[in-house]
């Protein structure tokens, strides 16, 4: 056990290495949703987005809900980029030809991919704040918040490594990559509630988890406990499948994968 | 004499698909030693030792490291064994220390430990005075020594070296060649891939020239090159008549092995050339024979390639990076 925790932290501690020498582009992954989506798209659409179809007082107040989820697939989905890497120059040999626990890896990954993850909803969260967004249910609803998240974000990662060890070329990641991010979010309640949208589309992104972890974030946000407590029930039981599914696929990979 | 068996590997097969990448090799290596696998690419090289080192799994047979099979044991191999990958196997963004400090982690090391052990390394393998910068800003030759650094440092039994000198300048292989020996001195057993000649030729004590997932031959480099047929001196005389006198002079000269007619001469199979030039050359003084030109052949590690293969390996050389 002394060794597993070794193993992980030290293991951990590289992705913070890496992530530390790679200041620009971390900097820029941190500062890209809220600067764009948030600040950008919030405002831009704020006239244009009618309260009475958003239900929200202002179109930020509504849009930060799909940002904050939004966050964590965008980084959930690119999690498994960096073991896509080491698989391909050779790292990932070397660290499989030391005695270390066969889940070492996989799990430093997760335990780094989500506390970026959390730690970036919460600037975001704070970006919203200044924007006069109060969350309503207070810091039990934002460490609510984060807990979706989380639990979102483990499948999303899981399903990216499971690629990541899958692929033959990192050109097939980054194209599978591409194909599912902007869709999601699309055929998502990120930017229009589910009954603004076009009927076919409101069909698709009910089955999309995204839309579920939007819908309870959502009020969490913006209306209260009373509102959002059956659809955080519901997210909870959902999000227990989806990780359920990602994490045995993601697991049947990385046998295939590392014998 | 019997030695200690520090590696063994019973019919081993591995298979891509329909592909057989390495098709029923069975080879021991002696404690200590150091072995090679000479093949040309693709020849299932890397594949042999991704096997060794627990990465494969065999689709049949078996290979054990000191008694431990990779596929049950995998555990207690991967204490034994270093590995140093055939493709550099850096992170860009990490300093040479901060890679042999998360490998100390990985080998359960004690920051005490690894913190001594790093400094040795980094003094056998000069990287003391770049230790603290990012890999990316070394050179193929620093990467590869940083490298083996990497592989050094369990402290292995065994080190299992994939093509490691591939692209380097001739320095940068002498270099590390000496440090091959100098761990060789030490009583680590070596095993390594290389599509160089010379390089088999002089760094392995025995090796194997693999083909196709086949191992084609197995023997010593000198070894090899003596079940050819031994070394050639050929004579060219100046006088034709007296050939067939000196012929059956020299027949039953125990240094010389066969003896052969040629146009204007002798073609002379021998073992060691010290011992038998004096007697040829004693002989043709004696019968009077006055030589013109003398040439001396040894056989190559070329010629053993070439005969157990039939073919030169340069005839794919490598696409260096
Ligand atoms: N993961 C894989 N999937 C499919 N085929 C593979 C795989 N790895 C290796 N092969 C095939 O197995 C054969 C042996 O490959 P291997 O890498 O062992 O060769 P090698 O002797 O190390 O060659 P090189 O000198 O180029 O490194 C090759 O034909 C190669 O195409
Ligand atoms: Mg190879």
């Amino acid at each position: 056990m002394k060794d597993y925790w070794q193993e992980i932290r030290a293991l951990t501690m590289r992705w913070v290495l890496r992530l530390s020498r790679e200041k620009f582009s971390m900097l820029f992954t941190l500062v890209q949703p809220m600067l764009f989506w948030l600040i950008f798209f919030g405002n831009l659409f704020q006239r244009a987005a009618d309260s009475q179809v958003t239900q929200a007082p202002n179109y930020i107040s509504f849009l930060a809900a799909g940002v904050v989820v939004m966050t964590v697939l965008n980084n959930g989905l690119a999690g498994g980029v960096d073991l896509l890497f080491d698989k391909e120059n050779g790292f990932l040999e070397r660290l499989m030809s030391t005695p270390i626990h066969r889940s070492s890896v996989i799990l430093s990954r997760f335990i780094f991919v989500m506390t970026i993850t959390s730690l970036q909803v919460l600037v975001i969260l704070g970006v919203a704040f200044l924007f006069g967004v109060h969350p309503a249910t207070g810091l039990l609803g934002i460490a609510t918040i984060l807990l979706i998240g989380m639990m979102f974000g483990v499948g999303l990662t899981a399903i990216s490594m499971a690629m990541a060890f899958s692929v033959k070329s990192h050109g097939d990641f980054f194209s599978v990559l591409g194909f599912l991010s902007l869709p999601m979010i699309f055929l998502s309640s990120a930017l229009v509630p589910l009954a603004a949208m076009p009927g076919w589309m409101s069909v698709l992104a009910q089955f999309n988890p995204m839309t579920w972890a939007i819908d309870a974030v959502r009020p969490l946000i913006l209306s209260g406990w009373s509102e959002a407590l059956p659809h955080v029930g519901m997210v909870v039981l959902v999000m227990l499948v989806f990780d359920a599914l990602c994490l045995y696929g993601g697991a049947k990979a990385f046998r295939r994968a590392m014998g | 004499m019997d030695r200690a068996i520090a590696i063994e590997v019973s019919r081993l097969c591995k298979t891509y698909d329909a592909h057989k990448a390495v098709d029923d090799l069975s080879f021991q290596v002696y404690a200590g030693e150091i072995f090679g696998l000479l093949g040309p690419n693709g020849a299932g090289k890397s594949t042999t030792l991704r096997t060794l080192i627990t990465l494969l799994h065999p689709t049949s047979g078996t290979a054990s490291v000191f008694g431990h099979d990779t596929v049950r044991e995998a555990d207690t191999v991967r204490m034994l064994i270093g590995y140093v990958p055939q493709e550099r196997a850096i992170d860009r963004f990490l300093t040479g220390r901060e890679h042999l400090q998360l490998l100390g982690a990985l080998y359960h090391l004690t920051k005490e430990e690894a913190a001594k052990r790093i400094a040795e390394l980094l003094k056998l393998v000069e990287l003391e005075s770049h230790a603290d910068r990012p890999a990316k800003t070394y050179s193929g030759g620093m990467k590869r020594k940083l490298d083996i650094a990497c592989g050094l440092l369990p402290n292995p039994k065994v080190l299992f070296l994939d093509e490691p000198t591939l692209g380097l300048d001739v320095q940068s292989r002498l270099r590390i060649w000496e440090y091959v020996r100098m761990l060789k001195a030490r009583g680590m057993t070596i095993v390594m891939t290389t599509n160089y000649l010379d390089e088999a030729d002089q760094l392995c004590d025995r090796l194997a020239i693999i083909d196709g997932g086949k191992i084609k031959t197995l023997g010593a480099p000198a070894e090899l090159k003596i079940a050819l047929g031994g070394d050639i001196v050929s004579l060219t005389l100046k006088e034709t008549d007296r050939m067939a006198g000196l012929e059956s002079a020299l027949k039953n000269q125990p240094a010389i092995k066969a003896v052969r007619l040629t146009a204007k001469g002798l073609d002379i199979r021998v073992e060691s050339p010290e011992k038998a030039l004096p007697v040829i050359l004693e002989s043709a003084n004696r019968l009077g024979c006055s030589i013109e030109f003398i040439q001396y052949n040894r056989p190559r590690l070329d010629d053993v390639f070439i005969a157990h293969t039939g073919r030169r390996i340069q005839d794919d050389i490598p696409k260096e990076e």
